[in-house]
């Protein structure tokens, strides 16, 4: 139930979470399932490759780092998003929110540019194994991010033409789980992929 | 193809703007009642489990059919009926069609129906959603199926092994058809799965607390927990199958050092919490039918429930059974040979449960409850057999022969299916408002379980004696002619029992006007939706119902006197809620979700045969998208009855807004 709605009709729901966001909830509970399966495929590929370029000839540990400091600080913007449009601040409301767009734009912008470049040093997405499962685990996490940008894109629209006011703060909250949860992902992601040899 | 349906109903108040909104220019808000539009864009949950059964039940058809195709050629030895290629894709199809597209969506259907009745809800917590859901599992089983007009079926079996799935040994577009297809029905599977997980978390009614849930809502739940995370992992599964298959990638190419174990670990860590996907729905009916049926409150609910979430729990630690042939090595096989024998205890404590509610009851032996007991009969020989299957030594012998088969069926048709078809009896006067012949349903009911014991009984005989699934023939001289000949009468025997069933729906609704409606109540039920009229009204209840016991419904008809007998103290029709839903407020309809659905089988198409097919299909996705987005969930041109609804901008999400004002729940007694 939404909240001005539930003020309405004094009907809250039985939890006491709004529907939107239990739903968000579940849904996440769903999409470590997806990540999960996804990792423990590539942790179980990654060495079985027959030739072609491996993990340790391509990776550049100081280049993603700098991306995955990016997408980490996006998560900070964006709890600072929620904590302003809670105290009514929409101007900046929007600025965080606008930021985090940003944030998840340059990481998504260093991930184009790493996989050109493993594509340029010989990895195709077919190559070998390890190609396979490298690109695929990273580019549904990529796509994740793209969806979450899509959706602080859409609040930004929303900032814009008026309906996005304190009272739709827990919208912002709720799409701010799915924004920390890609992120949470990613840390996994980085450390097994990128850190562990 | 703007189409404006004004309200004719009287009720109403003027329409504040007096222009009907078309969100982007393309669709009027959908008011029709009736017809073909009213299905077509409607968000009523009971609507929608309404088409969820006739859909599944279509595709019985199409299954069963596939079904006799099998038995006809397994008939009698070397028959030449279906070629060995045609037969793979029969298999195939007959298993992947009755698993996804019947069984599945008919637990769709009771769920859809019953769930949020049995918790008090005037609907589920995102109605567009559960449009969405429907749609997309009806585009995806039609996807499925158009395989056969493009190229041939699926013909790896329903558990895809690869790399028998891939393009060297699978060169047809069938299991391009089987990965996307079962993509899409995933898709409405876990929009399905989230929205009554919400619901019944959410939606509950004041008094309802989580311990006083009916059975099958409980089950209902458990059900779709294990949805919501069993889906993913088959997603993965099958986006890497079709990204092996369409893109050269090399996942399950073992030339590339690829491990063909990795498909069987994913597809079973979703495939078996699926059997239980398959089989809690019917479980929760029958802890609904056995009660009303012997008169008696279901014996040890707690233990209904807590065996069902420990269902729920093991369900996840017992996959690799499936895989003792595999070469697991032996610890593996001990921890999951443990597990699966672990798992049949909660089962047995419910099949228990069930017969100890039967025990000491007035038992009146109508279709319903016979289905039910059918159910408890058939499912613990299914479950024996399954427990064979844990003792790993024993299971390396019965890997892969019709030993499995017979397994399963007796677990599947025998549980789930027997279980649905007694529902359909019990809850069809709920539905349509009219009896199902019970005289018709009883042949149905004997049919059925004849036909199925004769079908699925010998080929626990022919598994033992080495007979191999999925070969399309066998010689003479084996000793498998026999058995396969009853076999294939038994499964003709069940082609006759659907028959008289789809007989009984005609003559039944034929007979209807003749007869008294059936009332809210006609079995003397327990929980809520007996309280409503027969055929539940739009609006579902007039009030909030406000819950005080478990099968609160039965508590208001029935209390103890001075002497602590029991006695009825009212008759429902006294304390239905037979109102006009002046006080209810619904979700509008919606075009959106059946245009957002087309968009998957389209961008499965452009995948197999032209990306610009897929193109037009992510436009249609985005599209809708927007549309859906832009569109309030409420109409506010179509002023709620009887109150002003000020909240009603709320275009970011479904919601249902329930009037509480005058809460005037009759609470007998």
């Amino acid at each position: 139930m939404q909240a001005p709605v539930a003020a309405d009709h004094g009907h809250t729901s039985s939890t006491g979470i709004s529907n939107t966001k239990l739903a968000m909830w579940v849904y996440l509970g769903s999409d470590c399932l997806l990540f999960g399966s996804l990792i423990s495929t590539y942790l179980l590929l990654r060495h079985r490759s027959v030739g072609g370029p491996t993990a340790e000839e391509l990776f550049d540990i100081p280049f993603t780092s700098v991306s995955t400091f990016v997408l980490l600080m996006s998560s900070l913007t964006m709890v600072l998003a929620v904590s302003a449009l809670m105290r009514h601040d929409v101007r900046l409301n929007r600025i965080w929110l606008g930021t985090t767009a940003m944030l998840g734009a340059v990481f998504i912008g260093g991930q184009v540019y790493e996989f050109t470049t493993f594509y340029r040093e010989g990895l195709g997405y077919t190559t070998n194994i390890f190609g396979s499962a490298f690109y695929t685990l990273t580019a549904f996490h990529g796509v994740h991010v793209t969806v979450g940008i899509v959706m602080l894109m859409s609040l930004l629209g929303m900032s814009f033409r008026g309906n996005l006011g304190p009272e739709r703060s827990e919208t912002v909250e709720t799409i701010g789980l799915y924004w920390h949860f890609v992120d949470i992902v990613w840390i996994i992601i980085f450390t097994v992929v990128y850190l562990i040899p | 193809m703007a189409i404006i349906e004004r309200p004719s109903d009287t009720l109403a108040l003027p329409p504040g703007a007096g222009v009907a909104r078309a969100p982007l220019g393309v669709f009027s808000r959908p008011r029709a009642k009736t017809g073909w539009r009213s299905w077509v864009a409607t968000v009523d949950h009971k609507k929608i489990g309404i088409m969820y059964g006739a859909s599944s039940l279509f595709f019985l058809v199409i299954g069963g059919i596939e079904a006799l195709a099998i038995r006809a050629q397994l008939a009698a030895p070397g028959q030449k009926l279906l070629s060995a290629g045609l037969y793979n894709q029969v298999f195939t199809m007959h298993g992947v069609t009755m698993i996804f597209l019947v069984v599945m969506p008919m637990g769709a259907a009771f769920m859809n129906y019953l769930m949020p009745l049995q918790i008090g809800a005037r609907d589920v917590a995102f109605p567009r959603l559960n449009a969405l859901s429907f749609w997309t599992f009806i585009f995806g089983g039609i996807f499925l199926n158009t395989s056969w007009f493009l190229g041939g079926g699926a013909d790896g079996g329903w558990f895809a092994y690869a790399p028998n799935t891939g393009v060297i040994f699978s060169p047809s577009h069938g299991m391009d058809f089987y990965a996307i297809g079962l993509q899409i029905t995933g898709i409405a599977s876990l929009v399905g799965g989230v929205n009554l997980v919400v619901t019944v978390l959410n939606m509950r009614a004041p008094g309802m607390t989580m311990m006083k849930l009916p059975v099958f809502t409980w089950m209902s739940l458990v059900t779709q927990v294990l949805l919501v995370f069993a889906v993913p992992v088959i997603s993965v599964a099958l986006f890497l199958l079709t990204f092996d298959r369409l893109f050269g990638a090399n996942f399950f190419n073992v030339q590339q050092g690829a491990d063909p174990l990795l498909w069987e670990h994913l597809f079973w860590i979703f495939g078996h919490p699926e059997v239980y996907i398959l089989i809690l729905p019917a479980f929760g009916i029958v802890s609904e039918i056995i009660p009303v049926f012997s008169r008696k409150p279901i014996f040890g609910y707690p233990f209904m429930v807590f065996s069902g979430i420990a269902i729920g729990f093991m369900g996840w630690g017992v996959w690799a059974h499936h895989m003792f042939a595999s070469g697991l090595g032996p610890i593996s096989v001990a921890a999951f040979s443990v597990s699966t024998m672990f798992i049949a205890v909660p089962t047995g404590v419910k099949i228990l449960n069930w017969m100890a509610t039967l025990w000491g009851g007035k038992i009146t032996f109508t279709t319903p409850l016979l289905f039910s007991i059918g159910l408890v009969a058939m499912f613990t020989i299914g479950g024996l057999s399954g427990v064979t299957h844990a003792v790993a030594p024993a299971d390396t012998q019965q890997t892969d022969t019709y030993y499995i088969v017979a397994h399963f069926h007796y677990v599947i048709f025998g549980g789930a299916l027997f279980g649905f078809l007694g529902g359909f009896y019990f809850w069809w006067p709920k539905v349509f408002g009219y009896f199902l012949n019970d005289k018709l349903g009883k042949v149905h009911f004997w049919l059925t379980m004849v036909g199925f014991n004769l079908a699925f009984g010998p080929m626990h005989i022919l598994g033992l004696q080495g007979m191999n699934r999925r070969i399309q023939t066998y010689r003479d001289g084996y000793g498998f002619n026999f058995w396969n000949l009853v076999a294939t009468v038994g499964a003709f025997i069940i082609a006759l029992s659907v028959l008289v069933f789809f007989v009984n729906i005609v003559r039944s609704k034929r007979a209807a006007d003749l007869l008294p409606p059936p009332g809210p109540d006609p079995w003397d039920g327990r929980s809520l939706e007996w309280s409503v009229p027969s055929p539940t009204p739009e609006h579902n209840f007039d009030d909030d119902p406000l819950v005080v016991h478990f099968d609160d419904w039965w508590h208001r008809k029935y209390q103890a006197d001075e002497t602590g007998r029991v006695v009825k103290v009212h008759e429902p029709e006294e304390i239905a809620m037979i109102g006009d839903g002046s006080r209810a407020h619904l979700p509008a309809p919606s075009y959106w979700p059946i245009v957002m659905a087309t968009a998957f089988p389209l961008i499965g198409y452009g995948l197999i045969f032209n990306l610009a097919i897929s193109f037009v299909g992510a436009v249609v996705l985005v599209g809708s998208m927007v549309g859906w987005a832009l569109e309030p969930s409420d109409d506010e041109d179509q002023p709620p009855h009887g109150h002003h609804d000020e909240g009603g901008d709320g275009d970011d999400g479904d919601h249902v807004a329930v009037s509480l004002e005058g809460n005037e729940v009759t609470v007998g007694g």
